[in-house]
C-alpha cells in the first residue's frame, strides 16, 4: 500500500510539473495552435519555401534573360528583310557586301565562306595535335608531366583573345608576308592564330574523353597481347570516338565565335577569299569593326544584326551537333 | 604430367611494402589450379605476375624467377606480347569492348596479324563454342557484346581469352561478380576446357574450388602457406590454419 501511494505522489508530481508549460499555453490561447500543429507549415517546410521561390525567380529571371537576348537579336536581324525588304537568299548568296548603297549589296557569302574556311582549317590542323597532347597526357606520360601540362593548357585558355590577335600581328603576319608575298593578312594567318586558340580547347576535352574510357579496357587489352599502341588505337580512341568528335565541335564554336583576334590578322576586306593569304573578313571580325560606324535603326546596322543572327544561329547548330553525338555515342 | 610454369622465390613489393614473400610453386600441364586465401593475401598479385600484368604498376619491384616453359618470363629479352599470347586472361568484372560479339573474339586475332577471314569466322565460332556460349549468341553476332547479361559477357571474355590459343589461361575471380547459376555454367565450362587449357583460377568460394580444381594453393599475408591436390587440401590439410581456413572459421 505505502508503495502505491508514493508511486502515486511521484506521478503527481511529474504531472504537475509537465502541467507548468501547459498552463503558459493556455494563456496566450495556445490550446488552438496545439492542435494546428500538423496543418501548419514548420520553421523547415518554410524554409524549402524560400529556397524553391529563390531558385525559380533566379531561373525565371535568367530565362527571360536569354529569351529577351535571342528576341532583340531576331528582331534586328530580320527587319534586314522585313523592313529593308533584302532577298533572304540574296543575303545568302551574294558577295556583294555594301549595305551603305541599298538593298541590292546586302551579300554576305564572303564572309559566311571565310567564317566557315578559318573554323574548319583551324580545327583541322589542331585537331591531330590535340589528340596527341591528349593521348600523351593520359597514355604515356608520368603524373607529374601530365600535371604539367594541363596547367600549360590552362595558362593557354587564359590568354585573353587580344594578345594571341597581338602575337598573330607582330609574328604571324610578317612571317605570312616574308614567305607568301602580299599583305600578310588573310585565312591562313587568322587559321594559325585560331590553331593555338582552340588548341587548349580541344586538347583539354580530349583528355576528357580519354580518361573515361574504362581503364579495363586497356588491361583486357594488354592481356591479348596487344601493344600499347595497339590497345590506344584499337580501343581506346575507337570507344572515346563520340566524345572526341564533340570537343572538336567545340573548338569549331570557339574558332567560329573568336571575332577580336581573327579581325587583327585576317585584313578585314569582305571579298571572296580566292587564296589562303589574300585579305578577307568573317562574320565576327565584320561585326567588331563595323559595329561603331552604323546608325541603329538604318539598312547598314541591320545588316550588322543579320550577321548576329547568322552566328547565333550557327551556335544554335553546334549545341545541336553536340547533344546529336552524345545521344549516338550512348547507344 | 609436366610442369608448364613454375615460380622460385618471387618478391614482389609496392614501393615499400613487400606483398609477396618469396612464392614458389609448379603448375601442371591441363590442369586447373586454384589460390585461395583471405583477401590481401597476394594471391591476385601472384596470379597477375605469372603475364606480367603487374608490370605497368607504378613503383612495383619483382625479384625471383618465373618460367613458362622453361623460359624465364622476367628476363629483360622476353617480349610482351609473345607472352600474354601464350598466358591469357579473364578478369573479376566481365569485360567485353563495347564491339559486337564477333569483333570481341577477333580482336586477339587481329592483333595477331590474323587476316584471313575464314580463318578468322572458323576461330570465333570455335572458341564460342568451347566457352560455351555459342547457342546463346549465334544469331547476335554482330550485337554490342555489352548487351548481354554478365554471365554471358564473361562467357565471351572467355571465348575472346581462348580464341588466340593460349596454353595458359589466369582467371582472377572469374564468377564473384555473377549470380549463382551463372557461375556454375562457368565452372562448367571450365570443367570441359581443362584438357585443352591449363587454368589458373583465383577464387573466394571454396566450394567452387573443391568442386573444378585439381590442385589448391592456400596464400595468406604474402606467403604460400599450402600447396597440394585439392582433396587432400580439403580432406586432410597439414596445416591448423588450412584447415581453419577452408572450414570457414575464419577469412
Amino acid at each position: 500500500m505505502d508503495n502505491k501511494e508514493d508511486l502515486k505522489k511521484v506521478v503527481d508530481q511529474a504531472l504537475a510539473e509537465q502541467k507548468v508549460p501547459h498552463v503558459k499555453l493556455k494563456k496566450i490561447g495556445a490550446q488552438k495552435a496545439d492542435v494546428d500543429k500538423l496543418t501548419q507549415p514548420s520553421k523547415e517546410t518554410r524554409q524549402e519555401y524560400w529556397g524553391k521561390g529563390l531558385t525559380y525567380s533566379a531561373i525565371l529571371l535568367i530565362i527571360i534573360l536569354v529569351a529577351s537576348i535571342i528576341g532583340f537579336i531576331a528582331v534586328h536581324g530580320l527587319a534586314t528583310f522585313t523592313q529593308n525588304h533584302v532577298n533572304v537568299w540574296h543575303f545568302l548568296s551574294s558577295t556583294d557586301w555594301d549595305p551603305g548603297e541599298g538593298k541590292n549589296h546586302v551579300g554576305a557569302l564572303a564572309m559566311i565562306v571565310t567564317s566557315f574556311a578559318v573554323t574548319l582549317l583551324a580545327a583541322i590542323v589542331a585537331t591531330p595535335f590535340a589528340i596527341s597532347v591528349a593521348l600523351f597526357m593520359t597514355e604515356y606520360s608520368s603524373k607529374k608531366g601530365s600535371r604539367f601540362l594541363q596547367s600549360v593548357i590552362e595558362l593557354l585558355v587564359g590568354i585573353p583573345s587580344v594578345v594571341y590577335g597581338f602575337l598573330g600581328l607582330s609574328i604571324i603576319v610578317p612571317f605570312i608576308r616574308s614567305v607568301f608575298g602580299g599583305t600578310g593578312f588573310g585565312i591562313l594567318s587568322a587559321t594559325l592564330v585560331l590553331f593555338v586558340m582552340v588548341l587548349p580547347t580541344i586538347t583539354s576535352l580530349t583528355v576528357d574523353a580519354l580518361k573515361a574510357v574504362p581503364n579495363h579496357y586497356r588491361q583486357a587489352s594488354a592481356a591479348l597481347g596487344a601493344t600499347h599502341w595497339q590497345t590506344i588505337y584499337k580501343v581506346v580512341l575507337r570507344v572515346a570516338t563520340p566524345r572526341i568528335l564533340t570537343a572538336v565541335i567545340f573548338g569549331m564554336a570557339r574558332a567560329f565565335g573568336e571575332a577580336l583576334a581573327v579581325q587583327m590578322v585576317i585584313g578585314n576586306a569582305v571579298l571572296m577569299p580566292y587564296n589562303l593569304v589574300s585579305p578577307a573578313a568573317t562574320l565576327t571580325s565584320q561585326l567588331t569593326s563595323q559595329m561603331g560606324n552604323t546608325v541603329m535603326g538604318t539598312l547598314p546596322n541591320n545588316a550588322l544584326w543579320s550577321l548576329a543572327l547568322l552566328l547565333l544561329i550557327m551556335a544554335l547548330f553546334f549545341n545541336f551537333l553536340v547533344r546529336l553525338i552524345g545521344r549516338k555515342g550512348q547507344k | 604430367m609436366t610442369t608448364i610454369i613454375s615460380s622460385k622465390d618471387v618478391h614482389l613489393s609496392y614501393g615499400n611494402f613487400e606483398a609477396l614473400h618469396g612464392i614458389s610453386m609448379d603448375f601442371k600441364q591441363n590442369e586447373l589450379t586454384a589460390l585461395l586465401g583471405p583477401s590481401g593475401c597476394g594471391k591476385s598479385t601472384f596470379l597477375r605476375c605469372i603475364n606480367r600484368m603487374n608490370d605497368d604498376i607504378a613503383n612495383v619491384k619483382i625479384t625471383g624467377e618465373i618460367k613458362f616453359e622453361n623460359q624465364d618470363i622476367y628476363s629483360p629479352k622476353t617480349d610482351l606480347v609473345w607472352l600474354r599470347k601464350e598466358v591469357g586472361m579473364v578478369f573479376q568484372q566481365p569485360t567485353p569492348f563495347p564491339f559486337s560479339v564477333y569483333n570481341n573474339i577477333a580482336y586477339g586475332l587481329k592483333l595477331a596479324g590474323i587476316k584471313d577471314k575464314a580463318l578468322i569466322d572458323q576461330r570465333v565460332e570455335e572458341s564460342l563454342k568451347q566457352a560455351a556460349i555459342w547457342r546463346e549468341v549465334k544469331d547476335d553476332l554482330n550485337k554490342n557484346a555489352q548487351s548481354f547479361s554478365g554471365g554471358q559477357q564473361q562467357r565471351i571474355c572467355i571465348a575472346r581469352a581462348l580464341a588466340v590459343h593460349p596454353k595458359v589461361v589466369l582467371l582472377d575471380e572469374p564468377t564473384s561478380a555473377l549470380d549463382p547459376i551463372s557461375s556454375s555454367e562457368i565452372e562448367e565450362t571450365l570443367l570441359n576446357l581443362k584438357h585443352e587449357f591449363t587454368f589458373i583460377m583465383v577464387t573466394h568460394n571454396l566450394q567452387q574450388a573443391s568442386r573444378i580444381s585439381d590442385m589448391t594453393a592456400f596464400f595468406m599475408n604474402g606467403d604460400l602457406i599450402e600447396y597440394g591436390t585439392t582433396s587432400d587440401m580439403f580432406m586432410k590439410p597439414q596445416k591448423q590454419i588450412t584447415s581453419d581456413y577452408l572450414n570457414g572459421r575464419f577469412g
